[in-house]
């Protein structure tokens, strides 16, 4: 099979990264829109705030391992999106600039009882020009609050979509989803990316 | 391309850690592909479905080929073989570098084509 075969009939995948603070429901909303059961697959890293550079001798390593939950879209033959959750914890950073390396966007997952949790999330997608939208996981019991306070709350742009879902909805995944696609259109079409603040929200 | 996925398969989620010790040694130790890097999204299919000189091929690596008679994903790999995702790219690149397999690379960043996010969102709004 010649190249130019191999190009036509490999589906074009594109990624979408989920990411938000510990148990936020991340995996849940993977598991609502995947077509497959959702599946983890493992990275592993040598210890605690090791930088990227593996090579050293697997003798000295300290290895941990480290499950992410995907999942997959088929939208036609020749596309697909990916859905990457990502791990959450600082010391797991170095994942996520190779999963997010051309990622179309990003949703980040937030409650709005632990708001904190997720400004890693955006300070992380902020710096990169990443296109990402705000979803509120609205959890039962959790107190009604207008855009503008969680606006303000994250200190986030105008622009910048919030939206509210529950993410064991299928649906309401979903148009999590369509209004992040959405927004990278908006990005892109007017050509220039989000310009990110120079603080840290730490 | 889509795999069934049998429930029962996946053990992940009866035993503990995994196990570190034997995928590593699978790839001899090896914490680095040859060659470029590889995305999780980078989509791998065989050019040929024997190896010339199976013997120096782990059976990994047979395994990762057989699955790549249709093009798949470096991350459907790793879940499908339970394999951490570094050492599927360390198998995967062996196979590259033998000419048994070949890598398609996913778009650049930042993804700006407007024809292909715009039939990305109105596949979503179809499910």
């Amino acid at each position: 099979m010649g190249y130019d075969d191999f190009e036509d009939s490999a589906p074009v995948a594109v990624k979408i990264l989920i990411a938000g603070g510990f148990g936020v429901g991340k995996t849940t909303l993977v598991g609502a829109l995947t077509e497959i059961l959702p599946l983890r697959t493992e990275e592993e890293l040598s210890g605690p705030g090791t930088s990227i550079d593996l090579t050293t001798g697997v003798e000295t390593k300290r290895t941990t391992t480290v499950a992410m939950d995907f999942g997959r879209i088929t939208i036609s033959d020749g596309l697909v999106v990916y859905l990457f959750g990502m791990p959450g914890q600082q010391r797991f950073w170095f994942m996520w600039d190779d999963l997010s390396h051309g990622a179309l966007g990003a949703v980040v997952l937030a409650d709005v009882r632990r708001l904190a949790d997720c400004f890693q999330s955006i300070d992380y997608f902020e710096r990169r020009n990443t296109p990402f939208v705000v979803a509120l996981n609205c959890f039962a019991g959790s107190r009604w609050h207008d855009d503008a306070e969680v606006r303000r709350a994250l200190d986030l742009d105008a622009h910048r979509p919030i939206v509210r879902c529950d993410a064991r909805e299928r649906e309401s995944s979903r148009d999590v989803l369509v209004t992040l696609v959405d927004h990278t259109i908006a990005a892109a079409e007017s050509g220039q990316r989000i310009k990110s603040p120079s603080g840290s929200r730490f | 391309m889509t795999q069934a996925v049998d429930p029962s398969d996946d053990l992940r989620t009866h035993r503990g850690p995994s196990p570190v010790v034997r995928p590593y040694a699978l790839v001899r130790g090896r914490t680095k592909p040859t060659g470029d890097r590889l995305d999780v999204i980078s989509m791998a299919y065989a050019l040929r479905m024997s190896a010339p000189d199976p013997a120096d091929l782990e059976p990994e690596h047979l395994a990762l080929l057989r699955r790549c008679a249709v093009p798949m994903s470096v991350a459907d790999l790793a879940s499908t073989l339970d394999l951490p995702l570094g050492v599927i790219r360390i198998l995967l690149a062996d196979l590259r570098d033998r000419k048994l397999i070949r890598i398609h690379r996913p778009r650049a960043e930042p993804l700006t084509d407007i024809r292909l996010l715009r039939e990305v969102a109105d596949g979503l709004r179809r499910l």
